[in-house]
Formats: C-alpha cells, structure tokens, sequence
C-alpha cells in the first residue's frame, strides 16, 4: 500500500466498524494499565474520544501521564483472524479533558456512535477525554505493518 | 461419514462426488466398458482438512498479499507450500483405514490410476483437462493414500489458482472428490471429441500407441483423424513422426522409443477409428452435449476412462495470460530439448554477437553511420529478449519439476530445500565477481595505486598491470554499470567500477566459509533424495531431473549474463548518440529515448516526441505514511540488519557501500556484481527462484522478494532489518540491544 488516501480510508473503516477499543495508560508506577473503552474517532482520524467516571485508575493514569495508546481490532476469535482480521495501534496523548459538556460537536459524534450512554456521558462524575492522536499503526495480513502519522511526535501538547 | 464408494454406489450429485465420477457413473449405467473404479468423496476431503491446522496454514499462505498483485512465480511458490502441507500432513486413522479396506477389497494390490473428480461448482473454470493433477501406475495401500492427498493438495495448485480467482479462493466452495481406478494398460490410447473445438461440423479422434499420458502432457504427438461430425465419417487423417510411448514400468511411468513396426503403422485402423468416434458420439448422447472422451484400446475393446464437456476457448482473452502460463509448465523431455537449444545454439550465438558488436568503434561512424549501428542494436536487443520470453523463462519450469519430484520423494520440514541441492554451482556471475576481487586484492595491496584513483579516476592510471586486468575483465564480462540504466554514460561507470572493486577486496573469507557448510549439507541431502528414489526404483528419473534442475538453475543466472552483455552493446551506441546531441545542444538529450535518438541523429530538424519526467510524486504524497513492516516471500535465509540503498538508476549502484541492504524494483542481469557487498537484498518482484533470490542464496544473504512498492516504500538511508527466514521486512531503527540471530549488534 503506498497510497495515503487508501492508507486514511482502510483506518477510517476500521475506526467506524468498532465500538470497543483497548486503551493502555500509565502511572507513576512501573506497570502500563490497559481497559476497555467505548470510543469515537472524528472523520479525519485527528481525534479519538471517549467517557469515563472519574474515580476509575484509568482517569488517574491519564491525569499523571496524558500519553496514551489504543488497540483497535476487527477479530472474531477464529483462526481466520490470522490472514482476515485487522488492527490497528493508536498513539497520541489526552489533549482536553472536558468536564463541562463544552465540546458539544464531539459529544455529539461520540452519543451517535453510542446512543446507549447519554446518561452515562450527562452524569456529573464522568469525564469525557480528548486524545489527540499522533500516530496510527495499522497491521494485516499476519504482519504487514503500515504507519500514518497525523502530528509530529515533537508537537507534544502542552497538558 | 462414508467415504469411499463403488461407482454403483454413488448418487449424481457432484457436491459430494465430483464431475468425473458422476459422468463415470452415467456411462457404466448406459452400459459402456469402463475399468474398475472407486470413488473417494469431498467428505474425505473435508474430513482431513478439518481435523488439522492446514486450513488456516492455506489462507496464510494465500492472503500474504492481494492475488491480483501475485505473480505466476509467487502463484506457483504457494502452491508448493500448500502441496507441502498435504504431503506432511498424516491422514486420519479412521479414514485411511476406511479407504485403504475398499482398495484392498476391490483391487488387491494392482497398479491404479488416481484422479481428480472436482465439484460442479469449479466446472466452469476447472472443464478442461490438466488443472488438477491425476497419477497414473500407482501401487500399493501407502504410496495411494499419499497419491490421494497429492488430489486435494491439487485443488490449490498453481494451475487451478490462476483459474479459480473467479470463486475468490473461497475456502467454503472449495471440495475436491477422487476416482480411484485399474490401471488398464492398453496397447493403444487416445482422445475423442465429438465435437472439434474449433469447428462445429467436424469432430477429432486422437491416438498414441501406449498410454495416453504422453498425448495429454504433449510428449507424444499423436495421429489425428478429422471426421465429418454428421456422417462420422473420415475427412482427413494426420500422421505424426511416431516416435515416443508412454509405458508403466515399475512403479513409474516413462517415455519410450517406439519398435519400428510400430512407427510405420497408424495405431488405429481407419475402421476402428470411426468406432471409438461413434461410441464418443454415443456418449455424447448420453449426457446430450458434446463430450471430450478419453479411452484405452485392449484386444478390440475400447475402455472408456473419462468423459467431460467439450469446452472451446480456454485461453480467454487476449489479455489473460494464463494461457501463456501454463505452456511454460513443460514435460521433462521438452526441457531436455531445450537444454541443447539454449546451450549448443542460443548461449554461443549471444555471446558472438556480444563481441562482434563490440568490436565496433562507434565514435569513428557517421551520424547516420551511429543511427544505423543503433537500430541494429536495437533490433538484436529485441530479438534476444523475444527469445528470453521464449525459451529461457520456460526453460527455468526445470527447477520446478524437479522440486515437485524431491518434495515427494523426501517430504522435507521445508518446500524449497530442494533449492540446496542446486545451488552452489558455478555460476557466471559469480567467475564475474571473483575476478572483480581479484583486482580489488591487487589495488589493495599497492596503496600509491590507490591514492592515484581516488586523486584522478580510473581514468588517468598508468600502472600498466592494472590496466591490463581492468581490460580483460571488461572484454571477458562487459563493464556491469554500462547497460544496466540508461543514464550514464559508460566512461563515467569505469571509475565507478573501480570503486566498487575497492570494497570488493577482502571479502572472501566470509563467503568461503559460508560454503563450506553448505557444500556438506549439499551433500547429506542429495545422498538422502537418491537412496530414496532408488528404493522406489527411479533413480535414473531422479538423476535425470537433478541434473535437468542444476543446469536450469545455473542458466537463470547465466542468460541474465549473456543477455546483459547484449544490452550493454546496445546501451554503448544510445550513449554515443546522446553525447554527440548533446554537443548539438539538443535539450535533455542524457535521457532521450533510442527511437529519439535514432531520429535526431540523421534528421536535424525532426521534433522530439517529448521526453517524461522521470521523478516519481508518489514519495511527496507520502509524508504521512511510512511502512513499518511488509511482507514478502523468504528468498534467502538469514537475518541482517543495514541501511537501505534503493537503486534507481546506475548512479544508486555506484553509491552502493558494503555492508548496505540492496533495495530494487528487480535484480537487473547486471547488477548482480554488487550483491556480495549487500548485507541483504529487498526486491518488489516475487519469488523464490528468480534470478536475484539464486545470488543472494549463493553468497548466504538474506533475501525477501515480491515485498509490494518496496522501492517507494522504502528510502535510502533507512535502516532496515531483513528477515529472510519469515520473508518480513523491517523499516526503522530496532533497539540495538536486540539482538538477532546471525547479526552484530
């Protein structure tokens, strides 16, 4: 695959297909900790969103380090995976926490994606995160390996 | 599940019996003579293939890049992985036992025709004969049951790859059924069609004196009559050289000379030549359409074998180059033949011309006396690479034969082992690269030698020994650089040679020792293969076809040679004429095409046709995307780790540092002089057995090949990992405290 576009479009599918991502973060202490997330990606795989209550590890890592990476994958636990599934690794860091409901076009593109948690997203005690994503990783056929890099790595947010 | 079945034992449905069982079944019902038979159901088939991890090892195998973007050589590298797995995959107990109790019951221990009898849903595709594969003087419990896997495996062979894309591989429709039958020696054998494929009121009879596997695989021609289709009747009859017949002798099956009686008379009266066209039109009745009808002739019976539709038009249209596929897959004695073609006429007749045109002075011809030398070469060029595509490309199916046959005979852990028993051999490319080194020990060991190269080029050397050697070098092997891109001129590659030679020197000692081991192994290996094919009685067929292989494997290298001597002669006269339009002034002229060229230099005012930039914008619209890993074939074991030199043009060659990993779009015939210096090679074109996959294995260098855009993909300068065992390609920097097998940290 040379072509970005191709590149951007395979991502972008994957991204749509799933509702569940894995995320790993990391504290101050020697283990990275990964979860399982409900997540959005806007359109042009800038940003990927997604809620969680505030009391969770997951919030408190992110809060010590906003570097975070996901795993997003389209296996079917058969040993088909092996030549069919994809997956694709996302790094990036938390760019915006929003305890407000002020990112009103975000919000909204995660609740379409996953109209189930509206209460889940309105309570009080949930944080919708912000990552700002760097770089996307995407693996098939066993090994191929292919990069697409949206931010320069030295353009760390400020958080 | 039941298995196996007697013919009247079996129902019409293809799913599960296959076409040619089924059709089999109609005949014997209709009353025709057909010789004992068994068939072997697709549940068998299924049942082997879902107790074991050959399924997903098949789909691997499959998915490693897009089908379309595979080339026949990659096509025909799975499918001998695949082949592989069926042979070293145990069939299960239960089932053997199921079908070795019928064999012994209905054939106690006579020699057997295993065939395939696919599904209806590959009929479309799969009709006509020879896409999967059948095996004829089988003998013995062990030897079928291993012959009926070879059947399935078959399903995924190359040749039913290319025709099955339609079904889009899928693993679901995919089933394969197999007819067990008596080998019926018959004196005489053949082929009829109702209908002739080509013309509609005619029909063809075909017969050979023995077995009719010679007339099928095209070793034997047989006689030919035509008949009127409407009265069956004789319209004409073509009689061949008679010359050759198919016999079973032990337990193979192998080409003899016929008797002399024999090869005077036709093997079939005329009489009995309108019987078996009347039987295949009764036949025709039968399934009530056209019918190809292949038969046997024992005492005055005719013994019907297969029946199937007639199917016109194989070769699709006139882009499918299938067709053009599958006529390179040549019988072991057309190879033979076009061994002494390509040794006795072609190789010499190459090489004369080579010097002839190289005696040339070009720069003491006329402008029109250069544009004449220039489209003479042009047109040799031409002709020579027509006969590349001819001869030589088919002549390289000698290598495959053999590894079919020492991968059933050995049943090795890995498919291309048999690559071992052909490689180290001496090659011309690499008498080439030893004499390089030779000059480079010399420049080494003078070092006043040296600081007047690097001071004033080749060029300005007075040391006469030096010289000398340079010249005969160049008039043994041409100068590499010139000839392999257009866009240099051939003054400039001497002092590029030069230094190439300089990194040379030294490098033997690793190289030698890598041989050492090899030529140990080479030798367990082939003591191995022949022990075992002569306790199954062929080991002259074996011997024959190492020997056949080994002179295809050295000719894949040695007609890049010789035909990249033809193309720097060609490349010398293009050089001559961009210099003296240059000197005109004409614009771009470094790059102007032959035809160009040809042009300007007899016609002062001819327009250009326009000359292309050469840039590629895919590297600009890529600066987000990088590959980190990509999947090609395991060419050349090994691991190493180097930066990337991707080769553009002659200028990237003459920049090449030891201890760089070759990055191409394919290994030119004349680049090869500068793969001992790789610590890897990367090329876009696939293949185990392509010429630049054989030097790489030859010099023990990790080689991955058919890695897709790997000459965009990958930059100069990159660091890459070449991983030659997994055939994977790693693109950046890896933690240099990992250390990988075979590889300084």
């Amino acid at each position: 695959m040379t072509d970005k576009k191709q590149l951007q479009r395979e991502i972008a599918e994957l991204l749509l297909s799933q509702k569940l991502a894995v995320l790993a973060t990391q504290s101050s202490e020697v283990f990275p900790y990964a979860s399982l997330i409900a997540f959005a990606a806007t359109d042009d795989l800038h940003k990927i969103v997604f809620s969680t209550p505030k009391a969770t590890r997951k919030f408190a890592n992110i809060k010590h380090n906003p570097k975070v990476s996901l795993l997003i994958d389209d296996r079917s636990n058969n040993a088909k995976d092996f030549h069919d599934a994809k997956a694709v690794t996302v790094l990036g860091a938390v760019e915006r926490i929003d305890i407000d409901a002020s990112q009103k076009e975000l919000a909204s593109l995660y609740l379409s994606k996953h109209p189930y948690l509206e209460d889940f997203l309105r309570s009080p005690s949930t944080a919708f995160i912000i990552i700002s994503v760097w770089s996307y990783y995407l693996v098939s056929r066993f090994q191929e390996v292919m990069e697409l890099h949206i931010h320069d790595e030295n353009d760390i947010p400020a958080f | 599940m039941r298995t196996t079945y007697l013919l009247s034992e079996i129902s019409q449905d293809s799913k599960i019996f296959g076409g040619k069982a089924t059709a089999l079944m109609r005949l014997q019902e209709a009353g025709f003579r057909l010789p004992a038979t068994l068939c072997i159901s697709t549940e068998a088939y299924k049942q082997f293939i879902s107790g074991s991890s050959i399924k997903e090892k098949i789909q691997l195998e499959l998915h490693r890049k897009k089908f379309s973007d595979m080339r026949w050589e990659e096509i025909w590298d799975a499918a001998l992985r695949i082949r592989n797995l069926f042979l070293r995959q145990r069939m299960q107990v239960e089932l053997a036992r199921e079908i070795s109790n019928a064999l012994e019951k209905n054939f106690a221990g006579n020699s057997l025709v295993v065939r395939s009898s696919a599904p209806e849903e590959d009929a479309a595709a799969t009709s006509f004969a020879g896409l999967h594969e059948s095996f004829v003087n089988i003998r013995g419990t062990e030897p079928i049951l291993e012959h009926v896997k070879l059947v399935w495996a078959s399903l995924w062979s190359d040749r039913a790859l290319l025709y099955r894309q339609e079904l889009d591989l899928d693993f679901a429709k995919s089933s394969m059924a197999v007819v067990v039958q008596e080998l019926v020696a018959g004196e005489v054998s053949g082929v009829t069609f109702s209908i002739n494929p080509t013309d509609a009121t005619e029909g063809v009879v075909e017969a050979v004196y023995g077995l009719n596997q010679g007339l099928v695989d095209g070793a034997v021609e047989p006689d030919r009559w035509i008949f009127h289709r409407k009265e069956a009747s004789i319209k004409e009859h073509y009689t061949p050289q008679r010359e050759k017949f198919m016999a079973p002798q032990g337990d193979d099956v192998i080409l003899t000379g016929l008797p002399e009686n024999k090869s005077l008379q036709a093997p079939l009266s005329p009489e009995e030549a309108v019987a078996i066209y009347r039987k295949a039109k009764k036949i025709e009745n039968v399934f009530g359409k056209p019918q190809d009808v292949e038969w046997t002739k024992v005492g005055n019976d005719f013994f019907i074998l297969q029946s199937r539709p007639v199917t016109a038009g194989q070769d699709g249209d006139k882009d499918d180059k299938r067709g053009w596929y599958l006529s390179l897959q040549r019988s072991e004695d057309n190879l033979k033949k076009l061994r002494i073609k390509i040794e006795q006429e072609h190789f010499p007749a190459m090489k004369k011309e080579a010097a002839e045109l190289a005696k040339i002075d070009l720069r003491s011809l006329s402008d029109k006396g250069l544009a004449g030398e220039l489209e003479n070469r042009l047109q040799v060029k031409e002709k020579w690479t027509a006969i590349y595509w001819e001869d030589f490309i088919p002549f390289a199916h000698g290598m495959r034969l053999f590894g079919k046959l020492y991968n059933d005979t050995v049943s090795p852990e890995d498919p291309f082992e048999f690559v071992e028993l052909l490689s180290n051999v001496p090659l011309l490319s690499k008498n080439r690269n030893k004499a390089l080194r030779k000059i480079g020990t010399y420049v080494q060991q003078r070092p006043d030698l040296q600081h007047a190269i690097a001071a004033g080029g080749a060029g300005a050397i007075n040391d006469a020994e030096f010289n000398r050697l340079m010249e005969g070098f160049i008039s043994l092997y041409g100068d590499p650089f010139c000839g392999t891109y257009g866009d240099r001129t051939c003054n400039v590659s001497r002092d590029e040679l030069v230094s190439v030679i300089m990194q040379m020197a030294g490098n033997s000692t690793t190289e030698k020792k890598s041989q050492i081991g090899k030529e140990a192994n080479k030798a367990e290996l082939e003591s191995t293969f022949l022990k075992i094919s002569k306790e199954g009685g062929k080991r002259a067929r074996a011997e024959g076809l190492l020997d056949l292989a080994r002179t295809s494997y050295r000719f894949r290298d040695d007609d890049n040679i010789v035909l990249g001597r033809i193309e720097e002669q060609f490349f010398r006269a293009l050089e001559e004429g961009r210099q003296r339009l240059k000197k005109r002034h004409v614009d771009g002229a470094a790059h102007l095409t032959a035809r160009d060229v040809l042009r300007s230099l007899v016609d002062k005012r001819y327009k250009l046709s326009g000359t292309k930039a050469k840039e590629t914008p895919a590297k600009q619209e890529n600066q987000h995307i990088k590959a980190r890993q990509l999947l090609g074939q395991p060419a050349g074991p090994g691991i190493s780790r180097g930066r990337a030199r991707v080769i553009d043009s002659a200028r990237d060659l003459a920049l090449f540092k030891k201890g760089e990993v070759l990055v191409c779009d394919a290994v030119e015939p004349n680049m090869t002089f500068i793969v001992p210096l790789a610590a890897g090679v990367i090329e876009r074109r696939g293949g185990m057995l392509i010429h630049g996959a054989i030097i790489a294995r030859e010099y023990g260098i990790a080689c991955v090949t058919g890695v897709p855009n790997a000459a965009t993909l990958i930059h100069t300068g990159d660091e890459v990992t070449v991983d030659g065992y997994l055939g994977i390609v790693t693109v950046g920097q890896l933690d240099k405290t990992i250390s990988l097998p075979g590889v300084g940290k």
